[in-house]
C-alpha cells in the first residue's frame, strides 16, 4: 500500500465567483484505525491564501512549516503579500528539490490574489507536477470519488453560499465512499473582505 | 596550510574609521569611463561612453550596455572584467528567482542581491573590491527604476544620475536639465548631451552606447537609432 494513503484524508477547492473554497475531512488514521478526528489539514498561509496537504501526516505538518519558513522569508523580504501563483510556484520547486526522496503531499492551493482578488486553485503531485484547472482540484485516499462528484455538482460562477453547499456536499458525499477518510469536514469559504470557516458533522463510522 | 595563511580580508578599517580598499575602488571607477541614466515618465534610458584607442578596433562586438533579464539591464563605469563577473551572476540570479517562483525578478531584488555579491568582496579573505559602479534600469510594478550600485554594496535609487570621470559636472547638468514629466525619447537627447558635456573628440554612434527599458522590456539601441538621437544634437 502506498505511504500516500497511510495516514488517510480527502481534500477538495473549488472556484466560484469572486471566491474560492477548500474543504478537507478531519480523521486522522494509522491504516483502518482511527485515531484523532480533529485532525487539520488545511493552513492559512495569509489573509487570502489557504493550503491543503492531504497524504502522509507527518510530512503535512513538515511541509506546512517548511512553505510558512519560506512563505514569511519571502514576504519580509520584498515587503509584499505573496501571491497564490508564486506561493504554488515556490511549493512546485520546493517538492521538485526532493525529486527521490520526496515528501509524501499532495498539496492543494487555494486564494485570491493580493490585489486583484482574482480567485485562484491548483494542486501538485508529490513532486510538485503543477495542475491549474479553471473549475476544481481534489486531493488524498478519496480523490476518484472528490472528482466524480465535483465532477456532476459543480457549476461555473457559484455566489460564496452555493460554493459552500456544493463544496459540502461534494465532499461528505465522496469521504463517504472512503473507509480512510471522514470523520468531519472544515470548509473555508474565501471572499474578498470575509473568510468563512465552519466545521461539519458527518457520519463517524 | 600555508596558502591559508595570507587568506584573511585585505578590506581593513584604518585608524580614522575608513576603509581605503573601498575609497581606491571609487577612485577607480571615477577614473572609468562615465555613464549616465536617468529616469522618465514611460521609461528609463541608460548610456555609456565606448571610445576605442586605436582605429584597428572592432567596435559593436564588445558590449558595456547589457541585458539582465527581458525587463532589466546594466551598465558600468571602471573595470570592463569585474563588470563581466557581475553581468553573468545578475543574470543567474535573474534565472534562479523565476526557476523559483514563475515570475520575472522585480529590479528592487535584483539590485538588492547584486549589491550582496558587491559587500561580500568588501568582507572576503583573499578577495579585492569590484573596481565597478554599476547603473541597473528597470521596469516593473508598472513604473521605471535606475539604481547605482556602488564597490562598497551600497545601492542608491536616482531620477537620474551620472558616474566614472567627471561624474561632478555630469550631476550638476542634471540638475539643471532634469524635470519630472520628462518622456523617453527626451531623455535619450539628455543623457546623450550629459556624455558630451565631458566627451573628448568626436561623438558618433561607433563610440557611445545607449539602452533603454520601458513597458516592452529592455533593448540597445543600435548604431543606426543612436545615429539619429545623435542627428538633433548641435
Amino acid at each position: 500500500m502506498s505511504i500516500l494513503a497511510y495516514n488517510g484524508g480527502a481534500m477538495v477547492a473549488m472556484k466560484g465567483e469572486n471566491c474560492v473554497a477548500i474543504a478537507a475531512d478531519r480523521r486522522f488514521g494509522i491504516q483502518a484505525q482511527t485515531v484523532a478526528t480533529n485532525f487539520e489539514k488545511v493552513f492559512e498561509m495569509g489573509p487570502h491564501l489557504f493550503v491543503g496537504l492531504p497524504g502522509l501526516a507527518t510530512d503535512t505538518q513538515t511541509v506546512m512549516e517548511k512553505l510558512r519558513f519560506r512563505k514569511n522569508l519571502y514576504e519580509l523580504k520584498e515587503n509584499r503579500r505573496i501571491s497564490p501563483k508564486v506561493f504554488a510556484a515556490m511549493i512546485s520547486n520546493m517538492l521538485y528539490e526532493k525529486r527521490f526522496g520526496p515528501f509524501f503531499v499532495e498539496p492543494v492551493v487555494a486564494g485570491l490574489a493580493p490585489d486583484t482578488f482574482e480567485p485562484y486553485i491548483c494542486n501538485m503531485d508529490l513532486i510538485g507536477c503543477l495542475n491549474e484547472p479553471s473549475d476544481f482540484v481534489v486531493g488524498g485516499t478519496a480523490s476518484a470519488q472528490l472528482y466524480g462528484m465535483c465532477e456532476s455538482l459543480w457549476e461555473p460562477n457559484l455566489a460564496p453560499d452555493d460554493l459552500f453547499e456544493t463544496i459540502s456536499q461534494a465532499l461528505i458525499n465522496a469521504f463517504d465512499r472512503d473507509a480512510i477518510s471522514g470523520w468531519g469536514a472544515t470548509v473555508y469559504i474565501v471572499e474578498k473582505d470575509k473568510v468563512t470557516i465552519r466545521n461539519l458533522k458527518t457520519r463517524m463510522d | 596550510m600555508s596558502s591559508e595563511r595570507y587568506s584573511f580580508s585585505l578590506t581593513t578599517f584604518s585608524p580614522s574609521g575608513k576603509l581605503v580598499q573601498i575609497e581606491y575602488a571609487l577612485a577607480a571607477v571615477a577614473a572609468g569611463a562615465p555613464s549616465v541614466g536617468i529616469k522618465a515618465s514611460n521609461g528609463v534610458v541608460i548610456a555609456t561612453e565606448n571610445k576605442h584607442k586605436s582605429i584597428l578596433y572592432d567596435e559593436h562586438s564588445v558590449h558595456k550596455v547589457e541585458m539582465i533579464t527581458k525587463h532589466i539591464g546594466m551598465v558600468y563605469s571602471g573595470m570592463g572584467p569585474d563588470y563581466r563577473l557581475l553581468v553573468k551572476q545578475a543574470r543567474k540570479m535573474a534565472q534562479q528567482y523565476y526557476l523559483v517562483y514563475k515570475e520575472p525578478i522585480p529590479t528592487v531584488q535584483l539590485v538588492q542581491r547584486v549589491a550582496t555579491v558587491m559587500q561580500e568582496y568588501t568582507q572576503s579573505g583573499g578577495v579585492r573590491p569590484f573596481g565597478v559602479s554599476l547603473l541597473i534600469c528597470g521596469w516593473d510594478n508598472n513604473r521605471p527604476y535606475l539604481f547605482q550600485c556602488d564597490p562598497s554594496g551600497a545601492y542608491f535609487a536616482w531620477k537620474a544620475t551620472a558616474m566614472g570621470k567627471n561624474y561632478v559636472n555630469g550631476k550638476t547638468f542634471l540638475e539643471k536639465r532634469y524635470s519630472e514629466e520628462l518622456e523617453l525619447d527626451d531623455a535619450v537627447h539628455t543623457a546623450i548631451l550629459t556624455l558630451k558635456e565631458s566627451f573628448e573628440g568626436q561623438m558618433t554612434a561607433d563610440n557611445i552606447e545607449v539602452g533603454i527599458c520601458d513597458p516592452q522590456g529592455f533593448r540597445r539601441f543600435d548604431p543606426s537609432t543612436v545615429k539619429d538621437f545623435l542627428a538633433n544634437i548641435p
